[in-house]
Protein backbone atom coordinates (compact mmCIF):
# COMPACT_ATOMS: atom_id res chain seq x y z
CA UNK A 1 0.00 0.00 0.00
CA UNK A 2 2.53 2.57 1.15
CA UNK A 3 4.36 1.52 -2.26
CA UNK A 4 1.27 2.79 -4.39
CA UNK A 5 1.26 5.89 -2.49
CA UNK A 6 4.62 6.97 -3.45
CA UNK A 7 4.05 5.95 -6.99
CA UNK A 8 1.58 8.47 -6.99
CA UNK A 9 3.70 11.13 -5.77
CA UNK A 10 6.71 10.75 -7.45
CA UNK A 11 5.09 10.76 -10.95
CA UNK A 12 2.99 14.10 -10.37
CA UNK A 13 4.93 16.74 -12.00
CA UNK A 14 3.51 20.29 -11.97
CA UNK A 15 3.30 19.97 -15.29
CA UNK A 16 1.51 16.75 -15.23
CA UNK A 17 -0.94 18.00 -12.57
CA UNK A 18 -1.76 21.30 -15.08
CA UNK A 19 -2.54 18.48 -17.56
CA UNK A 20 -5.06 17.11 -15.13
CA UNK A 21 -6.42 19.77 -13.91
CA UNK A 22 -7.45 21.29 -17.33
CA UNK A 23 -8.60 18.12 -18.56
CA UNK A 24 -10.75 18.01 -15.49
CA UNK A 25 -12.24 21.63 -16.17
CA UNK A 26 -12.74 20.26 -19.71
CA UNK A 27 -15.47 17.06 -18.53
CA UNK A 28 -19.06 17.12 -19.01
CA UNK A 29 -20.44 18.06 -15.78
CA UNK A 30 -23.83 16.83 -16.77
CA UNK A 31 -22.50 13.44 -17.26
CA UNK A 32 -20.32 13.56 -14.52
CA UNK A 33 -22.71 12.82 -12.02
CA UNK A 34 -23.20 9.43 -10.92
CA UNK A 35 -26.64 8.46 -11.58
CA UNK A 36 -26.59 10.46 -15.26
CA UNK A 37 -23.23 8.79 -16.16
CA UNK A 38 -24.85 5.29 -15.36
CA UNK A 39 -27.70 6.05 -17.19
CA UNK A 40 -25.55 6.99 -20.10
CA UNK A 41 -22.91 3.89 -20.07
CA UNK A 42 -26.18 1.74 -19.82
CA UNK A 43 -27.80 2.54 -22.78
CA UNK A 44 -24.55 2.68 -24.41
CA UNK A 45 -23.68 -0.96 -23.49
CA UNK A 46 -27.20 -1.91 -24.08
CA UNK A 47 -29.35 -0.03 -26.64
CA UNK A 48 -32.82 0.96 -25.52
CA UNK A 49 -33.84 0.32 -21.60
CA UNK A 50 -37.18 0.72 -19.90
CA UNK A 51 -37.49 2.91 -16.79
CA UNK A 52 -37.70 -0.01 -14.63
CA UNK A 53 -34.37 -1.89 -16.07
CA UNK A 54 -32.72 1.60 -15.67
CA UNK A 55 -33.92 1.98 -11.70
CA UNK A 56 -32.57 -1.68 -10.89
CA UNK A 57 -29.58 -1.65 -12.69
CA UNK A 58 -28.11 1.46 -11.15
CA UNK A 59 -30.22 0.22 -7.50
CA UNK A 60 -31.69 3.93 -7.17
CA UNK A 61 -35.01 5.36 -6.62
CA UNK A 62 -37.99 6.22 -9.05
CA UNK A 63 -36.86 9.61 -7.89
CA UNK A 64 -33.41 9.87 -8.57
CA UNK A 65 -34.00 8.26 -12.05
CA UNK A 66 -36.82 10.30 -13.41
CA UNK A 67 -35.03 13.52 -12.11
CA UNK A 68 -31.85 12.59 -13.51
CA UNK A 69 -33.14 11.41 -16.81
CA UNK A 70 -35.25 14.43 -17.50
CA UNK A 71 -31.98 16.92 -17.28
CA UNK A 72 -30.46 13.93 -19.64
CA UNK A 73 -33.73 14.35 -21.91
CA UNK A 74 -33.36 18.23 -22.04
CA UNK A 75 -29.64 18.31 -23.17
CA UNK A 76 -29.97 16.04 -26.10
CA UNK A 77 -28.88 13.17 -24.67
CA UNK A 78 -31.42 10.43 -24.53
CA UNK A 79 -34.08 9.95 -26.21
CA UNK A 80 -37.65 9.14 -24.18
CA UNK A 81 -40.73 7.56 -25.34
CA UNK A 82 -43.94 6.91 -23.18
CA UNK A 83 -46.76 4.30 -24.69
CA UNK A 84 -48.94 1.42 -23.69
CA UNK A 85 -48.61 -1.74 -23.36
CA UNK A 86 -52.66 -2.81 -22.49
CA UNK A 87 -53.08 -0.50 -19.68
CA UNK A 88 -49.49 -0.69 -17.88
CA UNK A 89 -47.64 2.45 -19.13
CA UNK A 90 -44.05 2.20 -20.19
CA UNK A 91 -41.52 4.50 -20.57
CA UNK A 92 -38.69 3.70 -22.82
CA UNK A 93 -35.10 5.53 -22.82
CA UNK A 94 -32.39 5.46 -25.71
CA UNK A 95 -29.51 7.03 -26.32
CA UNK A 96 -28.95 9.95 -28.98
CA UNK A 97 -25.98 10.33 -31.16
CA UNK A 98 -25.28 13.67 -29.63
CA UNK A 99 -25.30 11.38 -26.21
CA UNK A 100 -23.17 8.72 -27.43
CA UNK A 101 -20.79 11.58 -28.36
CA UNK A 102 -21.15 13.19 -25.36
CA UNK A 103 -19.60 9.70 -23.41
CA UNK A 104 -17.20 9.21 -25.52
CA UNK A 105 -15.35 13.08 -25.28
CA UNK A 106 -16.07 12.08 -21.56
CA UNK A 107 -14.11 8.91 -21.72
CA UNK A 108 -11.22 10.56 -23.67
CA UNK A 109 -11.22 13.35 -20.87
CA UNK A 110 -10.76 10.01 -18.20
CA UNK A 111 -8.13 8.79 -20.37
CA UNK A 112 -5.97 12.30 -20.61
CA UNK A 113 -6.02 12.44 -17.06
CA UNK A 114 -5.29 8.84 -16.12
CA UNK A 115 -2.44 9.36 -18.93
CA UNK A 116 -1.50 12.76 -17.54
CA UNK A 117 -0.41 10.72 -14.50
CA UNK A 118 1.42 8.13 -15.99
CA UNK A 119 5.55 7.51 -14.96
CA UNK A 120 7.52 8.55 -18.95
CA UNK B 1 2.62 26.29 -9.81
CA UNK B 2 -0.30 23.56 -9.39
CA UNK B 3 -0.18 21.35 -6.15
CA UNK B 4 0.42 17.79 -6.66
CA UNK B 5 -1.96 16.44 -3.80
CA UNK B 6 -5.32 17.63 -6.12
CA UNK B 7 -3.59 15.60 -8.77
CA UNK B 8 -3.78 12.52 -7.07
CA UNK B 9 -6.81 12.99 -5.68
CA UNK B 10 -8.10 14.06 -9.46
CA UNK B 11 -6.73 10.79 -11.20
CA UNK B 12 -8.07 8.40 -8.07
CA UNK B 13 -11.55 9.92 -8.92
CA UNK B 14 -11.06 9.36 -12.71
CA UNK B 15 -10.01 5.84 -12.27
CA UNK B 16 -13.07 5.21 -9.89
CA UNK B 17 -15.64 7.03 -12.80
CA UNK B 18 -13.79 4.73 -15.34
CA UNK B 19 -14.61 1.52 -13.19
CA UNK B 20 -18.01 2.67 -12.81
CA UNK B 21 -18.66 3.32 -16.63
CA UNK B 22 -17.15 -0.72 -17.28
CA UNK B 23 -19.42 -2.06 -14.35
CA UNK B 24 -22.84 0.02 -15.20
CA UNK B 25 -22.04 -1.50 -19.05
CA UNK B 26 -21.52 -5.06 -18.09
CA UNK B 27 -24.35 -5.28 -16.05
CA UNK B 28 -26.47 -3.70 -18.68
CA UNK B 29 -24.55 -5.94 -21.21
CA UNK B 30 -26.67 -9.40 -19.15
CA UNK B 31 -29.19 -11.45 -20.25
CA UNK B 32 -30.53 -11.90 -16.54
CA UNK B 33 -33.92 -13.34 -17.51
CA UNK B 34 -32.28 -16.99 -17.48
CA UNK B 35 -35.34 -18.50 -15.31
CA UNK B 36 -34.15 -20.53 -12.82
CA UNK B 37 -37.73 -22.23 -11.84
CA UNK B 38 -37.87 -22.62 -15.51
CA UNK B 39 -35.14 -24.71 -15.46
CA UNK B 40 -36.18 -26.70 -12.40
CA UNK B 41 -39.14 -27.44 -14.30
CA UNK B 42 -37.18 -28.57 -17.65
CA UNK B 43 -34.92 -30.90 -15.20
CA UNK B 44 -38.24 -32.73 -13.73
CA UNK B 45 -39.46 -33.16 -17.17
CA UNK B 46 -36.27 -34.48 -18.77
CA UNK B 47 -36.38 -37.21 -15.70
CA UNK B 48 -39.69 -38.48 -16.20
CA UNK B 49 -38.63 -38.76 -19.69
CA UNK B 50 -35.54 -40.51 -18.99
CA UNK B 51 -37.52 -42.94 -16.67
CA UNK B 52 -39.96 -43.43 -19.97
CA UNK B 53 -37.50 -43.93 -22.28
CA UNK B 54 -36.06 -46.19 -20.36
CA UNK B 55 -38.97 -48.79 -20.96
CA UNK B 56 -38.28 -48.49 -24.32
CA UNK B 57 -37.28 -51.44 -26.04
CA UNK B 58 -36.69 -50.05 -29.75
CA UNK B 59 -34.59 -47.67 -30.56
CA UNK B 60 -36.82 -44.88 -32.61
CA UNK B 61 -39.13 -45.09 -29.90
CA UNK B 62 -36.31 -44.36 -27.33
CA UNK B 63 -35.89 -41.39 -29.54
CA UNK B 64 -38.79 -40.17 -29.74
CA UNK B 65 -39.54 -39.84 -26.09
CA UNK B 66 -36.67 -37.55 -26.15
CA UNK B 67 -37.34 -35.56 -28.57
CA UNK B 68 -40.58 -35.02 -27.30
CA UNK B 69 -38.61 -33.80 -24.16
CA UNK B 70 -36.90 -31.38 -26.56
CA UNK B 71 -40.32 -29.92 -27.57
CA UNK B 72 -41.42 -29.61 -24.30
CA UNK B 73 -38.45 -28.26 -22.07
CA UNK B 74 -38.35 -25.64 -25.44
CA UNK B 75 -42.07 -24.57 -24.35
CA UNK B 76 -41.26 -24.77 -20.73
CA UNK B 77 -38.18 -23.02 -20.83
CA UNK B 78 -39.51 -20.02 -23.16
CA UNK B 79 -42.85 -19.92 -21.26
CA UNK B 80 -40.86 -19.03 -18.34
CA UNK B 81 -38.38 -16.76 -19.89
CA UNK B 82 -41.04 -15.05 -21.13
CA UNK B 83 -42.88 -14.81 -17.24
CA UNK B 84 -39.38 -13.59 -15.64
CA UNK B 85 -38.93 -10.69 -18.38
CA UNK B 86 -42.48 -9.25 -18.20
CA UNK B 87 -42.06 -9.13 -14.60
CA UNK B 88 -39.14 -7.22 -14.46
CA UNK B 89 -40.43 -4.96 -17.18
CA UNK B 90 -37.69 -6.41 -19.61
CA UNK B 91 -38.00 -7.39 -23.46
CA UNK B 92 -36.01 -10.74 -24.36
CA UNK B 93 -35.33 -9.49 -27.26
CA UNK B 94 -33.42 -6.65 -25.95
CA UNK B 95 -29.79 -6.52 -26.97
CA UNK B 96 -28.47 -9.17 -24.35
CA UNK B 97 -31.43 -11.35 -24.94
CA UNK B 98 -30.70 -10.98 -28.68
CA UNK B 99 -26.63 -11.89 -27.90
CA UNK B 100 -27.90 -14.74 -25.95
CA UNK B 101 -29.86 -16.85 -27.89
CA UNK B 102 -27.55 -15.99 -31.16
CA UNK B 103 -24.57 -17.39 -28.94
CA UNK B 104 -26.77 -20.42 -28.00
CA UNK B 105 -28.23 -21.25 -31.26
CA UNK B 106 -25.63 -22.39 -33.45
CA UNK B 107 -24.12 -24.91 -31.54
CA UNK B 108 -27.82 -26.30 -30.61
CA UNK B 109 -28.47 -25.92 -34.40
CA UNK B 110 -25.64 -28.34 -35.01
CA UNK B 111 -26.62 -30.55 -32.67
CA UNK B 112 -29.76 -30.99 -34.59
CA UNK B 113 -28.59 -31.54 -37.45
CA UNK B 114 -25.84 -34.00 -36.77
CA UNK B 115 -28.31 -36.32 -34.42
CA UNK B 116 -30.46 -35.90 -37.88
CA UNK B 117 -27.39 -37.48 -39.88
CA UNK B 118 -26.50 -40.06 -36.83
CA UNK B 119 -30.02 -41.23 -37.02
CA UNK B 120 -30.09 -42.02 -40.98
CA UNK B 121 -26.74 -44.03 -40.05
CA UNK B 122 -28.80 -45.74 -36.82
CA UNK B 123 -25.39 -44.39 -34.87
CA UNK B 124 -27.91 -44.37 -31.62
CA UNK B 125 -25.08 -44.95 -29.17
CA UNK B 126 -23.16 -41.63 -29.79
CA UNK B 127 -26.25 -39.75 -29.20
CA UNK B 128 -26.63 -38.58 -25.41
CA UNK B 129 -23.19 -37.93 -25.39
CA UNK B 130 -22.77 -35.52 -28.55
CA UNK B 131 -26.35 -33.71 -27.30
CA UNK B 132 -25.26 -32.62 -23.93
CA UNK B 133 -21.84 -32.15 -25.22
CA UNK B 134 -23.45 -29.07 -27.94
CA UNK B 135 -25.99 -28.23 -25.41
CA UNK B 136 -23.72 -27.50 -23.33
CA UNK B 137 -21.05 -25.49 -25.48
CA UNK B 138 -24.53 -23.44 -26.36
CA UNK B 139 -24.81 -22.74 -22.64
CA UNK B 140 -21.23 -21.87 -22.34
CA UNK B 141 -21.11 -19.40 -25.12
CA UNK B 142 -24.52 -18.17 -24.51
CA UNK B 143 -23.57 -17.60 -20.91
CA UNK B 144 -21.03 -15.07 -21.47
CA UNK B 145 -24.05 -12.99 -21.87
CA UNK B 146 -25.69 -13.47 -18.61
CA UNK B 147 -24.59 -14.34 -15.13
CA UNK B 148 -21.68 -15.98 -14.19
CA UNK B 149 -23.08 -18.89 -13.04
CA UNK B 150 -24.76 -20.04 -16.67
CA UNK B 151 -21.40 -20.87 -18.40
CA UNK B 152 -20.52 -22.78 -15.16
CA UNK B 153 -23.72 -24.89 -15.95
CA UNK B 154 -22.62 -25.42 -19.53
CA UNK B 155 -19.52 -26.69 -18.40
CA UNK B 156 -21.18 -29.48 -16.08
CA UNK B 157 -22.81 -30.51 -19.59
CA UNK B 158 -19.83 -30.79 -21.67
CA UNK B 159 -18.38 -32.70 -19.36
CA UNK B 160 -21.19 -35.23 -18.81
CA UNK B 161 -20.82 -35.11 -22.48
CA UNK B 162 -17.70 -35.95 -22.92
CA UNK B 163 -18.05 -38.75 -20.09
CA UNK B 164 -20.93 -40.52 -21.96
CA UNK B 165 -19.07 -40.54 -25.37
CA UNK B 166 -16.14 -42.36 -23.05
CA UNK B 167 -18.87 -44.81 -21.24
CA UNK B 168 -21.07 -47.65 -22.50
CA UNK B 169 -23.52 -46.76 -24.68
CA UNK B 170 -25.99 -48.69 -22.46
CA UNK B 171 -25.72 -45.65 -19.89
CA UNK B 172 -26.32 -43.18 -22.40
CA UNK B 173 -30.19 -42.80 -21.16
CA UNK B 174 -28.45 -42.26 -17.61
CA UNK B 175 -26.23 -39.46 -18.45
CA UNK B 176 -29.48 -37.78 -20.03
CA UNK B 177 -31.38 -38.08 -16.91
CA UNK B 178 -28.49 -37.10 -15.08
CA UNK B 179 -27.64 -34.14 -17.25
CA UNK B 180 -30.59 -32.59 -18.55
CA UNK B 181 -32.50 -33.54 -15.06
CA UNK B 182 -30.61 -33.26 -11.95
CA UNK B 183 -27.98 -30.23 -13.65
CA UNK B 184 -31.07 -28.13 -14.64
CA UNK B 185 -32.68 -28.87 -11.23
CA UNK B 186 -29.77 -27.60 -9.19
CA UNK B 187 -28.53 -24.89 -11.23
CA UNK B 188 -31.81 -23.86 -11.72
CA UNK B 189 -32.85 -23.72 -8.05
CA UNK B 190 -29.73 -21.89 -7.56
CA UNK B 191 -30.33 -19.57 -10.52
CA UNK B 192 -33.88 -18.68 -9.11
CA UNK B 193 -32.79 -18.38 -5.08
CA UNK B 194 -30.05 -15.91 -6.00
CA UNK B 195 -31.64 -14.21 -9.13
CA UNK B 196 -35.03 -13.74 -8.66
CA UNK B 197 -36.97 -16.38 -10.24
Amino acid sequence: MAKSTAFKVTALTPAAGSVAMKETQALDRLIHEKVRLGIVSALAASGPLTFTELRSLLETTDGNVSVHARRLEEAGYINCIKRFEGRVPRTEYSLTPEGRQALERYLDHLEAIVGAMRPR
Amino acid sequence: MSSPRPAVAITDHALEQLKYIRETMERSGSFTAVPGWGGVAMGASALLAAVIAARQTDNHMWGIVWMCEVVLAVAIGSAFIYRKTRRGDRSASAAPGRQFFLSFSPPVAAGGFLSWILYQQGAWNVLPGLWLLLYGAGVVTAGAFSIRIVPMMGVCFMVLGAAALACPASWGNWFLAFGFGVVHIVFGWIIARRYGG
